[in-house]
């Protein structure tokens, strides 16, 4: 079948000096510019790669942010603290409860605001419903970079369901804005968990059939098999995060090394491949999908049924924080999602810094991973590493 | 790869068989707590704006309301949201004072008019106004400030009962920053103030823990802040937005706690007021109480030169001559007049206008005249009895008790009174008794049912805790004397007190009596003005109102004659902050006619 191999050998283009760089010379008509994005439909988000190509091999690959930029962290550093958290959230639009989650828990770390107990199960559930919803879009996702609409829709089928649990117990759909600093907003709503276990089984069984339709694919598999690969050297040099660490065989996840809220009263073991190619980066978050559901599960029988979900925190018109500086990380469904916060002492944050996951991602690891990649791939390597470019653009 | 991988994505022919997931009406109704558009009951609304103070997008603006009246407690203003500015947080509706917004769970609006989507919830009728589902605040005690002050140390009633010593301690430091950073800085308190101090100002001061500060903004508007932050009836307290889901901010104690903290010597350092140029015009004042030390402080900022005439041996007036010590002791008084005085305030004591000089001296030496003599005759209940040598007016006890007069204290008191003066003579009497007997016996009963006693709620608890009876809702009908000698008070039960129409006409059931055993009786049902001092010939020419009170202009206290300017108790109130505010208007009311 070597007329299916679309992998051929490119080794001697471009031309290498002694020094092993590339001779890249346009004028000699040999080379390509050309943009992928900004706006373009393989690309996730506002963002562009300005790819060099050598026939329909790409050489060269420079990505270009900056289409985006709202200035986020500069406007929450002009806002008080409770009115930062709904600017945070709009960082990541795909999973905006991390943003709650760190910003919150970084004003209540700096001005030692203990939340209550229920309030971390509440925040746990929500951490995990929104892996889930960014999860079950974004693995078929993967397989309709290749053009395989299918999956998708299956996909936002099942974020839809999630989404209607978001509706339920927090008022709304995309943008939560259900945890505050000092807690959350409120109980789960009657009669939830039981809803939730229908979507659950719902999810569960559209999982199985995504397996079917796209990890048993003959062309899912052989566009994605051994495309993009992350060598295992790059993961601590990039400092590479969450999924695409474990598909490489680095057991990463902020939620077992630096437990927080209670995720060490939660049974789980994430799962951890050996070989980093877009194949296993999306097999890897399929797993996820199934790690969560069971999770929710726990988080919903383990979970206390009622008590104080906010502890009483300073007036929020004069709330100030002592002067003071924190990092708080959490893990993202796309790896380690983390805010750095400095206070000086006044009612708003001297500097919030977000470390975003696809900021180490999506420009220098897609940068050396496109190179060697096909022109028609480009946009899958983007989603293998679950690109979001608004986190870059704070 | 296999061949299997070539046939199993085929099972996904499998759902071609299966119902559709999709909707077929997509516009579905939202889930209970959807954050939909606004609806706010205007008429729970107290127009706070504290909701556009949380707002981040500033989506929400306070704006006028026709169908709102501005009044004590109401700011008239209601919030219009802007749907090009809104995020649906709801932020607004948990920091909502009055629980009056809320959130509806429609989603779906469409207008040709972008200015449409600006819209005043609850005024501009919308179809979601009476949906009942959609966001609220939280249940449960979820609130982003607190809702409760913090305790305020007092005197065991043990250690008070026998003493006049102070009984409220005042704040420390922690406390008084933990209250003042209750505040939502809504100034729904600085509306109804009737000097209208800047409360929400000086309580950011406390925040801010420059007393200082707090003390000059204090005194723009109240030369008397130490009196004030004890006693003052505090009306901001009443209408304090945090009032209607917790308990309203202590701004009376928040003043005493900035007064407290400056020292007297400090005060001109911090006050910086410099010298101001004489303008060489004299201002008369009759009587050195609230409203008279307010209109000479002022008056000398505006520089001019003043001289009270004070009938009794110290100024303070009602203030010092009506509260008992233990509420105002008479040090902190001082504090507050002597730094009014020291300001170049000439005070003539012992002088009586009528007696030791001719009211139209007055008008002759000086170039307008103030007089705020208040209200200072008892008022009698004039039942059988009642003219007996056993039956006194709380009013002159309590002056004699300030002055250090020997008063009679019997064995077995009876008060007639439920306000605030009752209270005082009742409790005086109560550490009087405890003193001279070792055991109380006083009764105060008045004509309101307890509920509805004007006294403040406090003064009642602690007069029980100082174990003086009160017995609330009788009508007085006789004062039993036999062989000369009181016996007690014969009262019958008072079924209401007002009519339909609000006027003053208690209506009685005379079936329903009852007997308080007495030695001794005390009335305080009221008191009023002796302006006997004016004389008549001035008396004819003063306008008078339809209910015979001296007609004043209600902003410059300036009577119908031009150089005379009337205020304090015998205007309005009566309480300390009516005198501050009608006496600092006063001076500016004489400043406008004698700077032409």
């Amino acid at each position: 079948m070597s007329f299916l191999n679309l992998k051929a050998d490119r080794s001697k283009y471009p031309q290498r000096d002694a020094d092993g760089k590339m001779q890249i010379d346009l004028d000699s008509h040999k080379f390509v510019k050309l943009w992928q994005g900004p706006n373009h439909p393989g690309v996730t988000g506002n963002m562009s790669v300005e790819l060099t190509l050598a026939g329909d091999e790409i050489v060269e690959a420079k990505t270009h942010v900056g289409y985006l930029h709202r200035g986020f962290e500069k406007l929450i550093e002009r806002r008080l603290f409770i009115q930062g958290m709904q600017t945070s959230i709009r960082m990541c639009v795909a999973e905006p409860d991390s943003n709650e989650y760190v910003y919150c828990t970084a004003i209540e770390e700096l001005s030692n605001v203990e939340i209550p107990e229920m309030a971390k199960w509440i925040r746990t559930l929500i951490l995990e419903m929104a892996r889930l919803q960014s999860l079950v879009r974004v693995v078929p996702g993967q397989a309709g970079t290749f053009g395989l609409g299918l999956g998708v829709q299956w996909g936002v089928y099942m974020r839809e369901l999630i989404l209607d649990r978001f509706e339920e117990l927090t008022g709304g759909r995309v943008y939560h804005m259900f945890m505050t600093p000092g807690g959350v907003r409120g109980l789960l709503p009657d009669g939830f968990k039981t809803r939730m276990e229908e979507n659950l089984k719902e999810i569960e069984s559209f999982a199985h059939r995504i397996d079917d339709l796209i990890f048993n694919n003959v062309v899912f598999k052989k566009r994605a098999v051994d495309t993009a690969v992350i060598d295992p050297s790059w993961i601590d040099n990039y400092g590479i995060t969450g999924f695409v660490a474990r598909s490489a065989g680095f057991n990463r996840d902020v939620r077992k090394s630096f437990p927080y809220l209670i995720y060490d009263q939660l049974d789980f073991e994430p799962k951890v491949m050996e070989y980093s190619d877009i194949y296993n980066r999306a097999k890897v978050r399929w797993f996820d999908i199934l790690t969560t559901v069971d999770l929710i599960r726990q988080i919903m029988r383990k979970m206390p049924e009622k008590g104080d979900f906010k502890a009483q925190t300073p007036n929020v018109l004069h709330w100030t924080a002592p002067k003071g500086e924190t990092y708080v990380r959490s893990e993202s469904s796309r790896g380690e999602y983390g805010m750095y916060v400095v206070t000086d002492g006044t009612n708003k944050p001297r500097r919030v810094n977000l470390r975003g996951v696809s900021y180490t991602h999506a420009i220098c690891v897609l940068e050396d991973l496109l190179v060697g990649v096909n022109i028609a791939d480009v946009a899958a390597v983007m989603v293998s590493l679950q690109t979001c470019p608004p986190e870059i653009e704070r | 790869m296999s061949f299997k991988d070539v046939l199993i994505p085929f099972k996904a022919w499998g759902n071609f068989f299966k119902e559709p997931v999709t909707l077929k009406n997509p516009m579905r109704e939202a889930a209970p707590r959807y954050r939909g558009f606004h609806k706010n009951n205007v008429n729970e609304c107290i127009g706070c704006g504290t909701c556009e103070s949380i707002c981040e997008n500033e989506a929400i603006v306070m704006i006028p309301v026709d169908s709102v009246e501005t009044k004590n407690g109401d700011s008239g203003l209601r919030p219009m949201v802007d749907y090009g500015r809104c995020c649906w947080c709801g932020l607004c509706v948990d920091v909502c004072t009055t629980n009056s917004l809320s959130l509806s769970n429609e989603y779906t609006w469409v207008a040709e008019d972008p200015e449409e989507m600006k819209y005043i919830p609850g005024v501009d009728k919308k179809p979601w106004d009476e949906n009942e589902k959609g966001w609220k605040k939280p249940e449960g005690n979820f609130s982003y400030y607190p809702l409760e002050r913090p305790h305020m140390q007092e005197l065991h009633p043990e250690d008070r009962d026998h003493s006049f010593i102070e009984i409220v301690k005042g704040y420390s430091d922690e406390e008084a920053l933990l209250e003042a950073d209750r505040c939502v800085e809504c100034g729904i308190c600085t509306a109804t103030c009737p000097a209208h101090m800047g409360i929400p100002e000086y309580i950011k001061a406390i925040r801010n823990k420059d007393v200082e500060e707090g003390l000059r903004i204090m005194y723009e508007t109240n030369p008397l802040p130490e009196i004030c932050g004890r006693i003052c009836t505090h009306k901001c307290e009443t209408v304090c937005s945090l009032g209607h889901r917790g308990e309203p901010i202590s701004i009376r104690w928040l003043k005493r706690y900035i007064a407290d903290q400056v020292p007297t010597s400090k005060y001109a350092e911090v006050l910086r007021q410099d010298s101001v140029e004489q303008n060489g015009k004299k201002v008369a004042i009759v009587g050195a109480g609230p409203a008279g030390l307010s209109a000479a402080y002022y008056l000398r900022q505006l520089g001019y030169s003043v001289t009270i005439f004070e009938k009794l041996i110290a100024a303070g007036g009602m203030m010092r001559y009506g509260i008992p010590e233990y509420r105002l002791p008479y040090d902190q008084i001082d504090k507050d007049v002597d730094y009014i005085l020291a300001q170049g305030v000439d005070i003539k004591y012992n002088t009586e206008i009528g007696k030791d000089i001719a009211f139209e001296k007055l008008e002759q030496d000086f170039n307008a005249v103030y007089v705020a003599t208040g209200l200072h005759s008892g008022r009698s209940t004039r039942v059988p009895g009642s003219d007996h040598a056993m039956v006194f007016q709380a009013i002159d006890l309590l002056r004699k008790i300030t002055l250090g007069e020997p008063i009679e204290v019997a064995e077995k008191v009876v008060v007639i009174g439920g306000g605030n003066v009752a209270m005082d003579i009742t409790r005086s009497m109560a550490r009087l008794q405890k003193i001279k007997y070792g055991k109380v016996n006083v009764i105060a009963t008045a004509l309101e049912s307890e509920d509805k006693m004007p006294a403040d709620r406090e003064e009642i608890v602690e007069a029980r805790e100082e174990n003086a009876v009160i017995n609330p809702g009788w009508g007085p009908r006789e004062i039993v004397v036999e062989n000369n000698t009181v016996k007690g008070l014969k009262v019958v039960r008072c079924l209401s007190v007002f009519d339909e129409t609000g006027r003053f006409n208690p209506s009685f059931d005379e079936a329903d009596t009852n007997f308080f055993e007495a030695d001794m009786v005390v009335e305080s049902i009221g008191q009023g003005a002796d302006l006997g001092f004016i004389p008549a010939s001035y008396m004819e020419k003063l306008e008078k109102d339809p209910r015979g009170r001296i007609k004043v202009d209600p902003h410059t206290y300036q009577s119908s004659l031009e150089w005379l300017f009337m205020g304090g108790d015998i205007i309005e109130g009566p309480d300390v902050i009516h005198g501050v505010a009608n006496g600092h208007k006063a001076a500016k009311g004489i400043d406008l006619l004698l700077n032409k």
